[in-house]
């Protein structure tokens, strides 16, 4: 009997043959999304990353809402050009807690996933206001309308609760507090007490007023907060001894690049 | 079932034997793959073993197979940045180990660092002080020689690392002018009055006559020096010169001095390497205002 003869066998029974894809298409579906059940296995033991503020995480939202992700990516691969551009190539635990994460697929911009701190904030109002002012081949639309729209602070702890429903660990006294941890966050020292922001978020939270109007908690706030934290947030000093292979001088192009300070 | 079982139907044009299914009188021809298909598919069979052995490839307890190669993305990294780092280690053992005068003075090390600099200029600094280092509103000119915190390749090394007024480096420059205007520090007609005699340093007509001229002893003087030339220590800028970095307007005077300035320039000491700083601040240096 000539085995090459019997796929006759599978094509005249239907359900033998439906049952034959079906254990099929599993063993490559279980090869490669089981894995990834385990966070284990895909997410570094890195230190430092932690939730957005209410603040950041507003500003995320409108991340979303202008389809900044159409245009920009927040992904840095390990490739040799991108590493020396853009620094450290970009870790899973980096973008744990975006629901859903702002990889992208797309460069008309640049890459955006270390952002924080580049610049200044009065640069990102600048170029968000016409950036044609700061970078003259660039074709990005202006965002000016996000110096005039406030932040809606009343929502804030809804939006934490949803994600901690979907596992981010945002605790009930950060839930409780989102909208004044926002106006901290928007205001700083000395005109508001940030004690509790940093209780909370940790003592290296961007705390300021950044869009340059002391008067409104604006969705420019918002923005700026959230790019200036992008990429900054894990300590690479002490990611080292974690994963040597990853993380060794001669991996980083931008050699010690710590994400906390 | 199977087709031995059956009487087989041969086609009588090609004599190729059919399916024994019948449409309409039309008959299809049960012609066997392609042998040289079948052998290709064969060979990625097999292949993909010899991929399952030297590759990562199967999911087990606590991560994956690592494969006999131990291939990693991250690896491959490395080897392509050793690559370039081999290239460049000829200059860089000497870059390193020397200090910024003999880059200055060594031809050869100087022509490294001022084509690194100027790659990484274009990529981190252009976006705010111009492709051509020339600056706009709120951001300094690179080429001139009017410093605001030193022009000194030593100088200019501290501000790339440090930065301007970045939040929780210790070592940045760091000073505020106080808004003389918002916080109420002075009255309308004492602003107007030592706006006008900054106006008058502008154009080189001020004099002691003015009624600014006490005002800006008393409130001015102490950062920006009794001659209002500036003092690099607190990054006063000269005001007697015709370089102004908000405007020269008296409007923009008047806003500087009611809501006061502070500037900021990010810190690159953990964004760039080493290296790469000190071949910048020799790059600014030499773009036409560096000093002794």
């Amino acid at each position: 009997m000539n085995p090459l003869k019997n796929h006759e066998f599978l094509e005249k029974r239907s359900i033998v043959l439906l049952l034959a894809i079906i254990v099929t298409v599993l063993i490559g579906g279980i090869v490669e999304i089981v894995p990834l059940f385990r966070q284990e296995t895909v997410i570094e033991p890195v230190k430092g990353v932690r939730p957005y503020t209410p603040l950041e995480l507003a500003g995320y939202n409108i991340y979303l809402r202008e389809g900044c992700y159409n245009c920009h990516s927040q992904q840095i691969r390990p490739l040799r050009d991108e590493v020396t551009r853009y620094g450290h190539y970009s870790l899973a635990a980096e973008s744990m807690y975006d629901h859903p994460f702002q990889w992208g697929s797309k460069r008309t911009g640049p890459d955006l996933a270390r952002v924080g701190k580049k610049y200044s904030d009065a640069w990102h109002v600048a170029h968000m206001m016409n950036p044609r002012s700061v970078v003259p081949e660039s074709i990005m639309p202006s965002y000016s309308f996000l110096m005039n729209r406030g932040v809606k602070m009343h929502d804030l702890g809804h939006h934490l609760s949803a994600l901690k429903a979907v596992g981010v660990p945002y605790d009930e006294a950060m839930i409780e507090n989102a909208d004044k941890d926002a106006y901290a966050q928007a205001n700083g020292e000395p005109r508001v007490d940030i004690a509790g922001l940093q209780e909370r978020y940790g003592e290296n939270v961007n705390a300021r007023d950044f869009d340059g109007q002391p008067n409104i908690v604006s969705e420019m706030d918002a923005l700026i907060a959230y790019l200036q934290v992008l990429g900054t947030m894990v300590d690479f000093e002490a990611t080292k001894d974690v994963d040597p292979g990853a993380v060794s001088k001669a991996t980083l192009g931008q050699d010690d690049m710590e994400g906390g300070e | 079932m199977h087709d031995e079982d059956k009487k087989k139907d041969i086609d009588e044009l090609s004599g190729i034997e059919t399916t024994g299914h019948e449409w309409d009188g039309l008959k299809e021809l049960n012609n066997p793959l392609p042998r040289w298909w079948v052998w290709v598919f064969l060979v990625t069979c097999l292949w993909s073993f010899w991929y399952f052995i030297v590759y990562p490839a199967w999911p087990v307890p606590g991560g994956a197979t690592k494969g006999t190669s131990g291939y990693t993305q991250f690896k491959e990294l490395a080897e392509s940045q050793q690559e370039i780092i081999a290239r460049q280690q000829a200059y860089l053992e000497k870059f390193e180990a020397a200090d910024f005068d003999e880059i200055l003075n060594d031809p050869a090390l100087y022509s490294f660092a001022t084509a690194g600099g100027a790659a990484a200029f274009k990529d981190n600094c252009a976006t705010c002080h111009g492709s051509g280092a020339e600056g706009s509103k709120g951001y300094p000119n690179l080429n001139d020689d009017d410093w605001l915190w030193g022009g000194r390749v030593e100088d200019i090394y501290t501000t790339i690392q440090h930065g301007i007024r970045v939040h929780n480096d210790f070592d940045t420059h760091m000073s505020q002018m106080p808004a003389f205007g918002k916080e109420g520090l002075l009255k309308a007609d004492d602003i107007n009055a030592v706006v006008d005699y900054v106006v008058g340093l502008r154009d080189g007509k001020a004099s002691e006559d003015m009624a600014g001229h006490t005002i800006f002893a008393q409130n001015c003087a102490s950062c920006h020096g009794t001659d209002a030339k500036g003092l690099r220590e607190f990054g006063a800028p000269n005001l007697t010169d015709a370089i102004w970095l908000y405007g020269s307007k008296r409007a923009d005077i008047y806003h500087s001095v009611f809501y006061a300035r502070a500037g900021m320039m990010p810190a690159w000491k953990n964004r760039l390497d080493e290296n790469t700083i000190r071949q910048l601040a020799i790059y600014v240096h030499q773009l036409g205002g560096g000093e002794e």
